[in-house]
């Protein structure tokens, strides 16, 4: 008997233990020269050429207009290259993200992904050697001149995945975003031209009895945003872009972060921020601008066509204007999740094609007609209205290199700890100086681990 | 000739292909787990051992350990006072017959039965300081004064998330105790009553006794719940305003699948399950076996 209850026990041990033995995540390739290798083999081809080929694609462009667009170009892409066929994974934004990894690492990997900037998801499928370096293709169909300099870096890492910002090109976009100032026309009257004279309006809002800013901070993306738009009024945008892409030795504990927290805390304690903001989500929110309770609403353009849907042409758009008129405006705002091609598809110059379609001129064309703001050089314009006002600011930012990149980018962590340190400073926890340093502190201990 | 009954090798056969699953889908990733709790680990590239340094993490790091008292806060709400409020359900139900019993039981008993998502979704509405049905009560009542922005403050995010708990919690537990009550021979009560003992001693020396077992199980489910809340705070407030609801299993799933902390996600897992497993323990020994 008692054998074979030890053999029993020791066959359950050995299985169980099957999984051990080494370390999780394999041994560590050599990155930096596989990409190389990649770039060496891409080329430009003819897809009709290329045989019979099955793309799968992992994106999450699910929501109106984006589901409009994507579909469209897929089934112009298949029109055009009967020989292709697109398998399209279609997700939710947080579903992708938190799937991708295991997806692009497993042994059934898809084509093209959408990789989302940052350290979160790009910066980690770089270091794992996960993603194709795109130069050699960026070279071969133009990609380059098809972006601002601010929007290419974007989608750069070097490829041990350690700088962001610069190295090699992992993806590219297909719809930019700001995030700027929506105003109700009815109560203002006159859009301010400086931030001062923002403020003063705000002051006027109050006290008339309204709601200045259309705030809710219970999705706390939200708060990241207001803090990052009055941010941009103090900071240099080169100083937020080194933080984001940790190069330079910058920090965040810096006067004018410190002077942007001051104002923003000060807005919250007068009461220019909807009541109970923290506690508001972020929809509730924006509906209530759109139903006309207040003048001012910080938000991205993807609430462009939600806005014009409700408000019709008495919701303007404007960004956040300078502290002096007449400067460069800055302002919060980046691209649409880039596409990518993972290393272990087989089909990558097919895959780069695909992209290639998705981002080229006549694509620019169909973001226009399905009311995205296409992110690339484009003739196409919007008719009118509000999305005439988005895709001016959108054209002038990038002509003038305005554009800042969202902070949560900063580090695999940074999202978390930066919108609950903003939280925390809105409900007065935390002073600016606090806040700044804790901000600080979290991001040391990511920039001392790299 | 072996007598009936006594165990035979052959056994080891029998329950051979439940074991060979058991250990495929349950021990191996839980040892696998156990393993990987000892790497720094990104979930992609190769991990760094680091020993113990994750489960050290949970003393050390002032977001985990608030994340585990903010677990034990929940215990209140999801154990606790669900326990208290099924028991006084129990109680009155047991006393009196009352009309319409099965549609009242089947009434408190809903929250159970919807989705915890569901659930979610319709107390942030409740609980939405503007138009929100709580705020909105207080102020037609004239009691605006009241209001409260529930979950955006530091202060009352933590017992407005426990709330939920409870409301999906006490069901459970009045079904079970009106179950264990109907099991309580009439004549214990009879007997006290003749005694003389009101409402409040027949419930301490009758039904409470009687309700031992149901106790046990009442306690042990809802423990786990508790300490393993998720749906709930990651719909209603996603851990915030700040850190003030963040609990373990949240910080589980946003270090597994999104900030690339696996080892660390893992060892809080392990930690977690040692925890569970620990009270399970306890609570039947103390509760069920003491006859």
């Amino acid at each position: 008997m008692r054998p074979v209850r030890t053999a029993v026990i020791s066959t359950v041990a050995v299985l169980s233990l099957a999984g051990c033995g080494a370390s999780p995540g394999g041994s560590g390739n050599d990155t930096a020269k596989n990409a190389e290798q990649a770039k060496q083999n891409s080329k430009k081809i003819d897809v009709s050429k290329a045989g019979n080929v099955t793309l799968t694609v992992w994106d999450q462009e699910v929501r109106g207009g984006q589901a409009k667009e994507i579909k469209q170009l897929n089934a112009a892409f298949q029109a055009k290259y009967p020989n292709v066929k697109i398998k399209r994974v279609a997700k939710s934004f947080d579903d992708l993200n938190t799937t991708l990894k295991l997806a692009v690492s497993g042994s059934k990997a898809p084509d093209v992904v959408e990789a989302n900037q940052g350290r979160q998801v790009m910066g980690q499928l770089v270091k794992g050697g996960l993603l194709t370096p795109l130069d050699a293709y960026s070279d071969a169909y133009g990609w380059g001149d098809r972006y601002s300099k601010v929007l290419l870096d974007l989608n750069r890492f070097s490829d041990d995945g350690k700088q962001f910002g610069s190295g090699s090109l992992y993806g590219v976009s297909q719809m930019g975003e700001i995030v700027g100032v929506y105003y109700n026309k009815d109560k203002v009257s006159s859009p301010p031209t400086t931030f001062k004279d923002f403020e003063a309006q705000l002051q006027k809002a109050k006290a008339a009895g309204e709601v200045p800013i259309s705030f809710g901070n219970l999705d706390p993306f939200a708060g990241i945003h207001e803090f990052q738009t009055v941010q941009n009024q103090y900071a240099k945008p080169d100083a937020v872009r080194d933080f984001v892409f940790a190069r330079n030795g910058a920090t965040f504990d810096t006067p004018e972060n410190q002077q942007a927290a001051t104002t923003l805390q000060d807005w919250a304690k007068k009461g220019y921020f909807t009541p109970n903001f923290n506690g508001t989500g972020y929809d509730p929110a924006w509906q209530q601008f759109a139903k006309g309770k207040g003048p001012f609403l910080i938000a991205g353009t993807w609430l462009t066509s939600d806005l014009a849907d409700n408000m019709g042409d008495k919701v303007g758009f404007m960004l956040m204007p300078p502290p002096n008129e007449g400067d460069d405006p800055v302002s919060l705002g980046g691209e649409s999740l880039p596409f990518a091609i993972t290393s272990k598809s087989k089909n990558k110059d097919v895959a780069a094609a695909y992209i290639d379609f998705l981002t080229d001129a006549q694509a620019g064309a169909v973001l226009v007609d399905t009311d995205n703001l296409p992110a690339m050089k484009t003739e196409a314009q919007p008719s009118g209205g509000v999305s005439q006002e988005v895709t001016q600011a959108w054209k002038t930012l990038n002509e003038k290199q305005g554009l800042v990149p969202y902070l949560d980018y900063a580090t695999p962590t940074f999202y978390d700890d930066v919108s609950g340190a903003i939280q925390r400073l809105l409900a007065e926890k935390d002073q600016p100086k606090g806040f700044t340093q804790d901000v600080q502190k979290d991001y040391s201990k990511f920039t001392e681990s790299m | 000739m072996r007598p009936p009954g006594e165990p035979r090798r052959v056994a080891y056969l029998y329950i051979l292909p439940g074991l060979a699953v058991f250990v495929a889908f349950v021990l191996a990733p839980l040892v696998h787990a156990g393993w990987i709790s000892l790497f720094q680990w990104d979930g992609i590239t190769a991990g760094e051992w680091v020993a113990f340094d994750n489960y050290k993490a949970v003393v050390t790091d002032p977001q985990l350990r608030s994340a585990f008292l903010h677990a034990l806060v929940l215990l209140i709400f999801y154990s606790f006072l669900p326990i208290v409020i099924g028991l006084l359900l129990a109680a009155a139900m047991s006393r009196a017959p009352v009309r319409g019993l099965a549609g009242f039981r089947t009434i408190l008993f809903l929250p159970q039965v919807i989705a915890l998502v569901v659930v979610a979704v319709m107390w942030r509405m409740i609980y939405a300081p503007d138009g929100g049905l709580i705020n909105g009560a207080l102020s037609a009542v004239g009691l605006g004064s009241l209001q409260q922005n529930w979950l955006g403050s530091f202060n009352l995010a933590l017992p407005a998330v426990g709330l939920v708990g409870t409301w999906v919690m006490y069901g459970l537990a009045m079904v079970l105790f009106t179950a264990g009550v109907q099991k309580i021979p009439q004549s214990l009560y009879d007997a006290a009553r003749v005694d003389g003992a009101g409402p409040v001693r027949e419930f301490f020396a009758v039904t409470l006794p009687g309700l031992r077992n149901e106790l046990a199980v009442a306690m042990s489910l809802s423990v786990i719940t508790a300490l393993r809340a998720f749906d709930i705070i990651f719909v209603t407030t996603k851990g915030g305003p700040g850190n003030a609801t963040t609990v373990p299993s949240l910080l589980i799933y946003q270090r597994a699948f999104i900030t690339g902390e696996v080892g660390s996600a893992a060892a809080i897992g392990a930690i977690m399950g040692a925890i569970i497993l620990l009270l399970s323990v306890v609570i039947t020994r103390v509760v069920e076996e003491r006859r």
